[in-house]
């Protein structure tokens, strides 16, 4: 070791990694087996107190899971969640005095009618995690991805937050005998949601009680249709993701959770804030990355696993026996170079094993990340949003943004479109849509026979006939919804309800654009009182 | 100065020439979606053939790709060791604490590959 080229035999590079005498940092005594943070070595017991107290502390220390508030659990059967159950099972069951009080119940996704499963193979994963979901005496709902595409138009509101005016309260304390007092009532808006959307939630109760299977083959070959008419894999993931956010968001509201518990870790973190840059995610990464994400208003999304590197996760479920299922998805055995995600997963975890820093520094960052609050909070609720996936639209830039240049580079580099309706100035812009409605009569409009005319009889209720279809979708989606919808070949094979969810808001807004003369503006108000 | 150096060897007890010589049983295991490049199978028991030199992970890692990979070897391993984002235990500790890619394999050890990657 202390010239440069001299040559040792094997046996004695054993020597350079103390390994049987190489004790605990905690306790010092106990031999260690587990390095954490590439220095760290801890002893079983160690590690299973320090898992153990991270998982509390992160709850602790964001305080906003209430006493007897009921949370979901999204336990997708891997690693993460199925530890984040087992964390749960453990504070809940625990006689200490600061027992977690809540109340869970459990959500799992069966998304194998995405990635191409058997229907064998789809019965025995959901039956193996079905087991494992039974073992913790916890309400669960199992939900199939193929029931994404009856959700009601309604999962697409942003609802108004159950728990805005709480945490703004003095103390923690102070929140928590608030929410107790207005849990009392069911909240307005839960209520309203709960009987609108009854009908819809009715084959997830009929999974619930254990019928037979509500997944009709018709169901499962729309959905490997919609799948299939997306180019790219990196667009598959990100609309896979979306419409799970939409199940677990309609469970959620259904059944009156307020709380959703995600099971990231750490790792994955990392690699999700990464590769939502590259996806052009950038306006939403504090929502996508951070502890709680609260884009939807009434339900809440949090991560208590971020904290928690995929090694940490893999050897206590290994260690403490958390059983897990492994379900292939749509990136399985894939290669690196086959999506945005898997590039940067793999890129991660490449500099990781060198650089073992890599990942606690990408999520040190992400903690320092915060959303700017848009100056308009409430006056225009819908039609900030992004129709997919809720975050604020980042395309309504100025004049001279970055997006608008990329906007004039791709019409000056597109052919000139067939149809009256493709006109240079509209296209990416929220602008009127051109009048070729009939005159006087009714309205008349229909897409390739998807969407009808609403019958009535004023003029701009509803779009023209020309517009293709790619462009009525495209101002009401942020940036990187819009790429995901142009890797699509068609746009009308996407889930009805958000055809119809983008027709109402279209419909609002153009209204709204007639009628904004006679609207009084939040901020003349202001001024003048 | 090679002779004042100690050889870290588990179970030392037994003589050189014999550890060297006997054929080493192993158990080996697949977890966390690394099985799927194993036809499924999560648990292996092997016995490696003898050789003059005693096993270390490295060869280990050879033979597994020349033996029991039945698939994309590039998924599992990568040059000389395993892909990054796989996680090794041997006997329920962690391989970097035992020397990672030199640890000298014993009879009847257990080996565990576990994959914390998204696509198994």
């Amino acid at each position: 070791m202390c010239q440069v080229d001299e040559e040792y035999n094997g046996q004695l590079e054993h020597v350079a990694t103390p390994s049987v005498s190489k004790k605990c940092v905690k306790c010092k005594e106990s031999t260690a087996v587990l390095i954490i943070r590439a220095v760290d070595a801890f002893c079983r017991c160690c590690f299973k107190e320090y898992f153990i107290h991270k998982f509390r502390a992160m709850l602790g220390k964001n305080r906003i899971i209430f006493p007897g508030e009921k949370v979901l659990l999204a336990v997708s059967g891997g690693p993460a969640s199925s530890s984040m159950l087992s964390q749960v099972k453990e504070g809940l069951s625990r006689d200490a005095p600061k027992k977690l009080r809540f109340v869970p119940g459990i959500i799992h996704i069966d998304e194998g009618g995405a990635s191409g499963q058997s229907m064998e193979d789809r019965r025995r994963a959901v039956a193996q995690v079905e087991s494992v979901l039974r073992s913790s005496n916890y309400p669960y709902h199992i939900v199939y991805l193929e029931q994404a595409l009856n959700l009601p138009s309604s999962v697409l509101e942003v609802g108004s937050s159950a728990t805005e005016k709480l945490q703004t309260g003095p103390s923690y304390k102070a929140a928590v005998d608030q929410f107790i007092q207005t849990n009392q009532n069911l909240h307005p808006d839960l209520f309203l949601e709960n009987a609108w959307s009854h009908l819809s939630s009715l084959s997830m109760q009929e999974v619930q009680n254990g019928l037979s299977n509500p997944i009709t083959p018709e169901n499962t070959q729309a959905l490997q249709r919609l799948f299939a008419s997306v180019r790219t894999l990196t667009a598959k993931e990100d609309l896979l993701q979306t419409l799970r956010q939409h199940l677990i968001l309609h469970t959620a509201r259904t059944e009156g959770y307020t709380k959703v518990m995600m099971g990231d870790s750490c790792s994955r973190l990392a690699i999700k804030l990464l590769s939502n840059i590259s996806l052009g995610r950038g306006a939403s990464l504090a929502m996508d990355t951070g502890f709680s994400d609260s884009r939807y208003g009434d339900v809440v999304i949090v991560r208590p696993m971020r904290d928690y590197s995929s090694k940490e996760i893999a050897y206590y479920n290994r260690m403490f026996d958390v059983p897990s299922v492994f379900i292939p998805g749509l990136d399985t055995k894939a290669q690196d170079k086959a999506s945005i995600q898997r590039l940067t997963e793999s890129f991660v975890n490449k500099l990781q094993t060198d650089f073992p820093a890599t990942v606690s520094t990408i999520y040190r960052t992400s903690e320092k990340l915060h959303t700017a609050c848009p100056p308009q909070n409430t006056n225009s609720p819908t039609f900030d949003k992004c129709l997919m996936c809720a975050c604020s639209l980042d395309t309504n830039a100025e004049e001279f943004s970055a997006f608008k240049a990329t906007l004039i580079s791709e019409q000056l580099s597109q052919r000139r479109g067939p149809g009256p309706g493709l006109s240079l100035g509209t296209a990416g812009a929220p602008g009127p849509p051109p009048a070729s409605f009939t005159g006087q009569g009714q309205c008349r409009s229909s897409d390739e026979g998807q969407r009808q005319g609403c019958g009535s009889r004023e003029p701009g209720c509803c779009l023209s006939a020309e517009m293709p279809a790619t462009l009525d979708l495209k101002s009401l989606l942020c940036y990187s919804c819009r790429l995901t919808i142009k890797d699509m070949t068609a746009v009308d094979i996407l889930p009805q309800y958000i055809l119809a969810e983008a027709e109402r808001k279209k419909r609002r807004s153009h209204m709204r654009k007639e009628i904004s003369e006679f609207l009084l503006e939040e901020e003349d108000e202001a001024k003048t009182s | 100065m090679t002779a004042s150096l100690p050889v870290l060897v588990r179970g030392s007890d037994s003589d050189v020439s014999n550890k060297m010589a006997a054929p080493i049983a192993l158990h080996l295991e697949f977890g966390g979606g690394a099985e799927l490049l194993f036809d499924g199978v999560k648990e292996h028991h092997v016995i490696l053939p003898d050789q003059s030199e005693p096993w270390d992970m490295k060869q280990l890692l050879v033979w597994i790709r020349a033996n029991l990979l039945k698939e994309r070897p590039e998924l599992f391993v990568q040059g000389d060791t395993v892909r990054p984002g796989i996680l090794v235990l041997i006997n329920d500790a962690d391989w970097e604490l035992m020397g990672e890619l030199r640890y000298e394999l014993q009879d009847q050890d257990n080996v565990v590959f576990i994959s914390t990657l998204h696509g198994g």
